[in-house]
């Protein structure tokens, strides 16, 4: 293999990992607070909001049922706005975290409502606020499973930022198209697939790790 | 020090406010627990206990009625005033409620943290308060790595650490072993001698009552039906609840074949089975053989047994009084005269 092919493969691994740490970062920071929102404004919790719980939850739900690959292209508009452009890795970055967001909000509620509802009762006996309740009991309470939603979006993120590869986005998916399917090429094909499964087991162990270390139930 | 005034509280199923569709789960509820006082509650499960206790924090807002804990009316509070007043309120559960992410420090750390309390006064709050309940070795440890006895005393640390004036024990040993729950009342009974602290509990095991409370209330069905001292309680409840609880407690049941022979009414020939309870000086009084002396009739025992409630004995015994119907009568006058409680389960016929 020459050498500008390993640079190629080289390059389009760390655009992969540069959308999927962009996307990954931001929609945790918007997601897993929004989580936490659809969380604590149901009904009957600590700052029951039921008009608001059923309008995020909406807003939400559309989010996780749009297609990647729809999204991607309807909001072009909105990304070129913002980044200047609709191609290219920056490009990509808007649509994975849109569809991100709604994904860890979703599962990071999931995470909370795994706590049994004596810890916050007890924090409520004790004089806490809903604000003391959020950062004291339930987030530090759901770390462990914060972290498996983290690890789950991450991997998901690897594999639609492949997709993002289809409309000119950089990366892997990107080179696995264009050198392995359209130049049937399939050392090149090999290579982006054994990459990116490296790359999954690589956050899936990370993500293990972390979970590991934050739970002592 | 804790007051609960015409205390009610309704649940309407979600959204629904019609009369119909609504539970109360309490009824008008007056209960005064004085300062340094143990007060028990004890009822069957769903008669209302939970909803009792949470009334007095204000977990559970009543729809009627005032609650006052120390001088301090906490219905009329809300919001950041009621989070003030529940600094002065600790308060533990069955199942423990602590935090798995916290060590054991940390968790008797919380309370303080909430009230933003700085770290060095903490940690001189804190250890004392895990010595106090025997743990300062386990301070690093998580709760899961404990025992429910242990958790319970971090539990117990914890609601201690904002240094209440009241402590609210909702079913506090009723997931624990017997021995363990032994140890628990120890502690908790010690606390309460020590600190002056107001304790009071909800429970359905009448061994809890029995070994650390003073007072107790019967609930049943929402409301409060009976209150008395622990001593008296044990030999006299005076609610049909009560006697059956106490006899569940004793096992103090008449025989199966007993009962089915048993009538209401007196027939021709037919003897009382009654039911005595000794307390005080009458334990000490040979009361049988004066019976047979000086009313001349003979007395069967059936079942008997002797408890010490607290500082008090109590003489329990299931009795047969054999002889004519005068002298029966004249027996249980007697008994009755004896400052003894007396209570006629029944009749049955003579076997000759």
């Amino acid at each position: 293999m020459s050498s500008a092919m390993i640079e190629l493969i080289l390059e389009a691994t760390l655009d992969t990992l540069y959308m999927v740490a962009v996307s990954g970062v931001i929609s945790a920071l918007v997601g897993i607070p929004l989580g936490v929102l659809l969380y604590v404004t149901r009904p009957r919790q600590i700052l029951a909001e039921p008009t608001l719980n059923r309008v995020l939850g909406a807003i939400t739900n559309i989010g996780r049922s749009i297609p990647f690959i729809i999204l991607m292209v309807a909001i072009i508009p909105f990304t070129r706005m913002l980044v200047g452009s609709s191609i290219g890795t920056n490009a990509a970055a808007v649509p994975l975290t849109i569809a991100a967001i709604p994904f860890v909000a979703r599962l990071v509620e999931g995470a909370l409502n795994e706590i049994p509802p004596g810890l916050v009762e007890a924090a409520q006996s004790m004089g806490a606020t809903p604000w003391q309740i959020i950062t004291k009991v339930l987030v530090p309470e759901a770390r462990g499973g914060i972290f498996t939603a983290l690890t789950v979006t991450a991997v998901t993120l690897v594999s639609y930022s492949a997709m993002a590869g289809a409309v000119g986005g950089g990366g892997l998916g990107d080179l696995g198209i264009r050198y392995g399917y359209n130049r049937f090429n399939p050392t090149i094909m090999l290579i982006t697939v054994v990459i990116l499964v490296v790359m999954v087991q690589g956050f899936q162990s990370l993500g293990d790790y972390l979970v590991r270390k934050s739970d002592h139930k | 020090m804790i007051r609960l005034h015409d205390v009610s509280k309704t649940y309407y199923p979600r959204g629904r406010h019609s009369a119909s569709s609504a539970v109360t789960a309490l009824k008008h509820a007056d209960l005064h627990v004085p300062q340094g006082q143990i007060h028990g509650v004890i009822g069957l499960s769903g008669a209302g206990k939970s909803t009792l206790i949470r009334c007095v924090n204000l977990l559970e807002r009543p729809t009627t009625g005032t609650v006052t804990v120390d001088g301090q009316e906490l219905t009329a509070l809300s919001g950041s005033a009621l989070n003030q007043a529940r600094h002065r309120i600790g308060m533990i559960f069955q199942h423990f409620n602590l935090l798995t992410s916290r060590t054991v420090f940390a968790n008797v750390a919380l309370p303080l943290e909430l009230m933003g309390m700085k770290r060095g006064e903490i940690r001189e709050r804190v250890t004392p308060l895990l010595e106090l309940v025997g743990l300062a070795d386990k301070a690093r440890q998580y709760p899961a790595q404990l025992s429910g006895g242990q958790k319970q005393r971090v539990a117990i640390a914890r609601a201690l650490a904002s240094r209440p004036k009241v402590l609210l024990c909702d079913e506090a040993t009723s997931a624990l072993d017997p021995h363990t729950t032994g140890a628990i009342l120890d502690l908790l009974r010690d606390i309460n001698h020590k600190l002056g602290l107001t304790i009071l509990l909800i429970t359905h095991e009448m061994e809890v009552v029995k070994s650390i409370c003073h007072r107790v209330s019967l609930i049943s069905d929402g409301e409060l039906v009976e209150e008395a001292d622990v001593g008296d309680f044990f030999t006299a409840p005076s609610t049909r609840l009560g006697r059956d609880f106490l006899n569940d407690f004793l096992e103090l049941d008449p025989p199966r074949a007993l009962i089915e022979r048993l009538e209401e009414a007196p027939g021709p020939n037919s003897h009382p089975v009654v039911r005595l309870a000794f307390s005080g000086d009458a334990v000490s009084t040979p009361l049988i053989s004066r019976l047979a002396r000086e009313c001349s009739v003979d007395v069967s025992i059936l079942q008997a047994k002797v408890e010490s409630i607290q500082e008090r004995t109590l003489g329990l015994m299931i009795a047969e009084l054999m002889g004519p119907a005068e002298k029966t009568r004249e027996a249980l006058d007697y008994l009755e005269s004896h400052d003894l409680q007396v209570e006629v389960l029944g009749h049955v016929q003579r076997d000759d």
